[in-house]
């Protein structure tokens, strides 16, 4: 008999042939969620969770997914209300548009553009781009800073100031502000290092590779998600 | 920034071992052992990098990276004896988050574009093994440093970042397992010649040489070896089963110690850095108000 009190999610991790989804995998047993890595729309629709990974270029990264037919079922789980979760390129790809090497559309889901680290200067000294490095997240200051923190967010439980592990030369510019979960900040420039809109979070560094606190990001996540296919089914 | 501290581990066989200019290789114990001791104490990644080649193979190193990434959450490179894109795709589906190439990088340049094009410039790191000349220019070498290759390292090293390497690992041969210190030349004139982060490697014998290559040598991040390997093995209990007959092992028993290298745990590393005003991650640490100051 099936168990409805604690169903395990189901969780499909977007394969479009970049990155090491293998990771993202691991991260996502060890959470307790049941993945399957995989191109086909039946398997992302029918997922109740939905991992869209990446590493490498934005515009590469689009041209693919187009040619999987993908774009719009990811739109389309964007909007059904199931959980979208981005990591690293996978949070650029959400956004309106980049400037990596050219212009490109992203999928559109979060509005604001993908932009470049120009020149980050730490006490006088150019910092390499892209960020490979373990960097703090914070809540982000002013009226969008919630009292409550991050409670109710796959963030919960985070200290302020934690160290996550980035690799990246580009990052997002959401124009609504209030969308913003965490900032960091690299050579002086300040950037939205994860946000949350409704059902989708994304973040830019690699929660899967941050060691036992991104685990706890997928523990979360799992529960998110978990919480609520128990309502759906009860 | 944060400069990254990489336990950098040699494996021969089923074993992690340990040499001087990578000859001699000292049995040290089972790397994953080492590798699960290390994250917990905030290693901020893991290099293993295969002494022989053997990809393939009973106890290959494909098995260990398997055993190690399932209780390892930070990014683990994986080298030695890849040659082939379908070779970094097995390391890859085995659990690597990089791979380094060497070898088959300086034979087949091209190698480096493809890969970097395929699995992402992020995924590539090269290996820039070195060693100094006479009129103090620097020579690339390859297969663990046992073959010449001709090439001016630091050309080498602008060629490689230019083709699509992702990251750059910077090893002096003439220093690796001395501890006598990284070659801060070395370091520095890479380090300014490409755009990329460049890992430092070989020489660490103490922490004032970390902190030196990191000053003058201008490193993005340290590999180190010796100095925790050597720490850890004095903790270690070690029990018949933990390393295969073949090799250099009566040292285990007896707990030699070498005499160059002043062996200190990760933790003293990233104090020390602390102390001395370089960011680095340290574990467990979150802090508001510290954070909202840097």
């Amino acid at each position: 008999m099936k168990d409805l009190s604690s169903p395990r999610p189901k969780g499909a991790i977007v394969d479009y042939g970049l990155g090491n989804l293998f990771s993202i995998r691991r991260a996502c047993d060890y959470a307790g969620i049941s993945v399957t890595v995989t191109s086909s729309k039946e398997e992302i629709l029918g997922a109740d969770l939905v991992i869209l990974p990446g590493v490498g270029a934005f515009g590469d990264a689009m041209a693919t997914l187009n040619r999987l037919d993908l774009i719009g079922v990811l739109q389309d789980v964007a909007a059904s209300g199931k959980h979208l979760v981005g990591i690293c390129l996978g949070v650029q790809l959400l956004m309106t548009e980049s400037s990596e090497f050219g212009r490109h559309r992203g999928l559109g889901i979060i509005e604001g553009p993908v932009v470049r680290f120009e020149n980050p200067l730490e006490e006088s000294r150019l910092l390499k781009v892209p960020q490979v490095q373990w960097n703090r997240i914070v809540r982000p200051e002013g009226p969008e800073r919630k009292n409550e923190g991050w409670k109710g967010t796959p963030l919960e439980g985070v200290v302020e100031g934690e160290f996550f592990y980035f690799v990246h030369s580009f990052y997002v510019c959401p124009t609504d502000r209030s969308v913003v979960l965490s900032m960091s900040r690299y050579g002086g420039i300040e950037f939205c290092s994860s946000l949350r809109q409704g059902n989708v979070f994304a973040c830019q560094f690699h929660p899967e590779r941050s060691g036992p606190v991104g685990l706890k990001i997928y523990n979360n996540i799992a529960r998110i998600v978990g919480v609520i296919k128990g309502e759906r089914a009860a | 920034m944060n400069i990254r501290i990489i336990p950098r581990l040699d494996i021969k066989g089923p074993n992690l071992v340990k040499g001087i200019h990578f000859e001699g290789l000292r049995v040290l114990g089972k790397p994953e052992d080492f590798a699960r001791k290390y994250y917990e104490d905030g290693a901020d990644e893991l290099i293993y990098m295969d002494a022989v080649a053997s990809l393939y193979g009973r106890n290959s190193l494909l098995d260990i990276v398997e055993r190690t990434s399932q209780e390892v959450f930070i990014p683990l490179t994986v080298g030695g004896g890849l040659r082939s894109i379908e070779d970094i795709r097995k390391a890859l589906r085995a659990g690597a988050d990089k791979v380094s190439l060497n070898t088959a990088a300086v034979g087949r340049p091209d190698l480096i574009r493809e890969a970097a094009r395929a699995f992402g410039s992020s995924t590539i790191v090269v290996s820039v093994e070195a060693i100094r000349k006479e009129d103090g220019s620097y020579e690339a070498y390859v297969d663990y440093g046992r073959q010449r290759t001709g090439l001016d390292a630091v050309e080498w090293a602008r060629k490689a970042a230019d083709l699509g390497a992702g990251e750059l690992l910077v090893t002096s041969i003439d220093r690796e397992g001395t501890g006598k210190g990284f070659d801060l030349e070395l370091t520095r004139q890479i380090a300014e010649a490409v755009p990329v982060p460049v890992i430092a490697a070989g020489g660490a014998g103490c922490l004032s040489h970390i902190l030196e290559v990191i000053s003058e040598g201008r490193a993005d991040a340290v590999c180190v070896a010796s100095l925790l390997h050597y720490h850890y093995y004095k903790e270690h209990e070690y029990q018949d089963g933990d390393f295969a007959t073949e090799g250099n092992t009566e040292h285990l028993r007896r707990k030699t110690s070498f005499s160059k290298i002043k062996e200190v745990p990760l933790s003293e590393i990233k104090k020390s850095l602390l102390a001395h005003g370089v960011g680095c991650r340290r574990q467990g640490h979150g802090h508001p108000e510290k954070a909202r100051g840097l």
